[in-house]
């Protein structure tokens, strides 16, 4: 408690005397001085918070490097994005959220709109985010797809728009659609359903996310996909269908069939590398960290579809000044290029492919857009090489990928049930 | 204590306890009460803490099958894991107070045992992955000496790698205190016992055991609170197949469900405190200690 109020009251103090910087910088560019405005901007620190698989150090790096001014970033899990938005918003500028965490936040009225027209580059945008659609094609509304919560109708309002206006919650950012990590070399068949993930024959070799909101995806697919459960919406079950899939789940785990419960990317690595496990609940840059290993495993596609999921960096609603325009001027360099290309190495894309596939090697761009044959090796953002010459990736083009996201990663309106019922099944 | 304290003045003897008990106040006291508090509070779905009064928390746990099942699962783990390091740390300590001779080797001993905690906990836990997993040491031992030709899947994430790694976190919170009580013992009472006709179990049951049960009951004191208050051993070596009371209320944490949380709690205190209460029942560990 007390040491939550002191950094808070540090978070403050440092805040009063930018803003006092920015009131003179106001003054001075009024009367014609911008050099002393980029003077003032250098001394801007942005704190962008977010969860692991996107707040990385490199791209703060390359973003101080860029920009000026400082970008700090701190990685928080899931639950604890949301903890800082509600309940010590002046913490953070810049907030790396999930969509159905927008779902939260907005409400909240911890975020301010973003305005379009200062977006640089909005229309190169995925239209998977901005328009609904994607290959000209609707996108799946199971689960909350990023189109439904992209919008709202002012800068302060704490409501979705329910069509397109001038006002964003967030600037899309990285996104994927996710499927189950598999060792081809130890399941000693194709895989090729979700259904697999519950096969009695990988009993003691499977493993499933302990992320309720992901994990219960993951099992309801599988459970659909086997013909043992149906649901009217994956993206929004009722409180039977989802007391129907833990007894499932429960009847599962007693009987032995999942090795493990993973909580982390590395627990995830790990149990594969060491093949602890043959088919799990994985996340793309997962895989990657496994192959870098030199250890053969795949991103499989499954005939179901994938589960997609999205991100956005939504501005606080304290920003304004000179930090608020330090804001605009990352989100432009976020959605400009580097940070698609590095992003892209690491399993994700970037919600700007444009600028993504400008950033890549005609090598790269080949093997993780447009679904070729890698003509040289791959390496990770790190430099480790992953996939060799020859190899296609796994999933094949990114339009082949993403026309086949048949349910998005949600804050279900049983959310709460989930939560208890998901307890019980971890306690079991 | 002493004949001239009881002649001061009154104000200068709580002088004297101020710094203690404004530190106790501040920093057990006041979030303790916080606690409580919250625990009464309603929780509002994902946005936190809704200062109205409830017993809904309380309610909800007690009907929940769940609380049961993490509260057995974890008093399971407490009995094994207390049993086991008893029995290590009891023969462990014996060994060093009265089979070493040289003081100088016994405690250079004693520190040997301290060894494994210059590194973090949290390295001595994984540390057992690549010792029991699946194509880890003992079952690649086994299977190329022939004994089993299918990995032993048992060893790791099960209930089995989380009291080897309890065991091995915890025994020296067990050492400690049984080797300070069994150092106090006059080593004349053994010989004593002997002459009487004890035979050398005798000696250990009827004189050692007895007199070093201070140190046994802070020993169990340790790892009772120390088992009983932990989430993490438990999550990572059983692969997240296992819970712990204390993983209930970080479930809860996880959905920002604080005054649950607060509630479950309050609860485990009380358990832990009742637990306390019973061990020093059977101890006076205050008059041991001042003996």
């Amino acid at each position: 408690m007390t040491k939550k109020d002191g950094l808070l009251g540090k978070a403050v103090s440092r805040r009063g005397v930018l803003k006092g910087g920015a009131a003179i910088a106001t003054a001075t560019a009024v009367t014609g001085f911008p050099t002393v405005w980029a003077q003032n901007l250098k001394d801007v620190t942005l704190n962008h918070v977010g969860m692991s698989y996107s707040v990385l150090p490199d791209i703060a790096r390359q973003a101080s490097q860029d920009l000026g001014f400082k970008i700090e970033m701190s990685v928080v899990d899931h639950p604890g994005l949301l903890n800082r938005l509600i309940q010590d918003p002046n913490s953070l500028d810049i907030a790396d959220m999930e969509i159905w965490q927008s779902k939260i936040a907005v409400p909240q009225g911890v975020l301010q709109g973003v305005e379009i027209a200062k977006i640089k580059n909005w229309g190169d945008l995925t239209p998977l985010y901005t328009e609904g659609t994607f290959a000209g094609k609707p996108v799946s509304t199971q689960g909350d797809s990023p189109f439904e919560f992209i919008y709202r109708d002012s800068k302060d309002a704490t409501a979705f728009a329910s069509g397109k206006t001038d006002w964003a919650n967030f600037l899309p950012g990285v996104y994927n659609a996710d499927t189950l990590g598999i060792r081809p070399d130890l399941t000693g068949r194709p895989i090729s359903s979700w259904a697999d993930l519950i096969a009695p024959e990988f009993k003691g070799k499977a493993a499933i996310q302990n992320i309720p909101t992901n994990g219960i995806m993951d099992a309801m697919m599988a459970f659909e996909a086997a013909g043992q459960l149906t649901y009217g919406d994956k993206g929004n079950p009722t409180q039977d269908e989802i007391a129907a899939t833990i007894a499932k789940l429960i009847e599962l785990k007693r009987g032995g069939h999942f090795r493990a419960l993973w909580n982390t990317f590395d627990e995830s690595v790990t149990l594969m590398a060491s093949g602890e496990v043959v088919i799990q609940s994985m996340w793309s840059p997962a895989v990657t960290a496994v192959q870098t290993q030199g250890v053969k495993c795949t991103y499989q596609p499954l005939k179901e579809g994938y589960r997609g999921w999205g991100n956005g960096l939504g501005l606080m609603a304290h920003l304004d000044g000179l930090k608020l325009e330090a804001a605009y001027e990352y989100l432009n360099w976020y959605n400009s290029g580097w940070v698609g290309g590095f992003i892209a190495k690491q399993g994700y894309y970037s919600a700007n492919p444009k600028t993504a596939m400008a950033a890549l090697s005609e090598n790269e761009r080949g093997f993780f857009y447009e679904g070729k044959a890698a003509t040289a090796d791959i390496t990770s953002p790190t430099g480790e090489k992953t996939n060799s010459a020859g190899d296609v990736r796994d999933g094949g083009s990114y339009e082949e990928r993403f026309s086949k996201v048949a349910v998005w990663n949600n804050l279900m309106d049983e959310a709460e049930f989930l939560y208890a019922k998901w307890n019980e099944f971890s306690g079991a | 204590m002493t004949p001239s304290s009881t002649n001061r003045s009154g104000w200068a003897a709580y002088l004297q306890v101020a710094p203690l008990t404004l530190v106790l106040i501040c920093f057990f006291a006041v979030p303790v009460a916080l606690v409580v508090i919250v625990s009464f509070f309603r929780y509002q779905m994902l946005v936190g803490i809704v200062p109205t009064f409830t017993v809904k928390n309380y309610v909800d746990l007690f009907t929940n099958p769940t609380t049961w099942t993490l509260y057995a699962s974890t008093l399971k783990f407490t009995l094994i894991v207390l049993v086991v390091t008893f029995v290590l740390g009891f023969w462990i300590a014996y060994f060093l107070v009265f089979h070493i001779r040289n003081l100088v080797t016994a405690i250079g001993l004693f520190l040997v045992c301290t060894v494994p905690f210059w590194t973090s906990n949290i390295i001595r836990m994984i540390s057992w992955r690549p010792v029991l997993g699946r194509e880890g040491l003992i079952n690649s031992a086994l299977q190329n000496a022939g004994i089993t030709s299918q990995p032993i899947d048992w060893l790791l994430y099960s209930d089995f790698s989380v009291v080897v790694a309890y065991v091995h976190l915890f025994t020296l919170f067990m050492i400690v205190p049984i080797f300070n009580s069994m150092a106090r013992i006059d080593k004349a009472l053994l010989e004593a016992a002997i002459d009487a006709g004890a035979s050398r179990f005798g000696v250990i049951w009827e004189v050692v055991l007895p007199l070093s049960k201070t140190g046994i009951a802070l020993g169990a004191l340790f790892v009772v609170t120390l088992v009983m208050g932990d989430f993490f051993v438990v999550t990572v070596m059983s692969g997240g197949l296992s819970g712990s009371a204390t993983s209930g209320i970080f479930n809860d944490l996880q959905f920002l469900n604080y005054p649950r949380a607060a509630a479950n709690a309050v609860i485990l205190l009380i358990t832990v405190l009742l637990i306390a209460a019973g061990i020093f029942r059977l101890v006076d560990v205050r008059k041991e200690l001042v003996r």
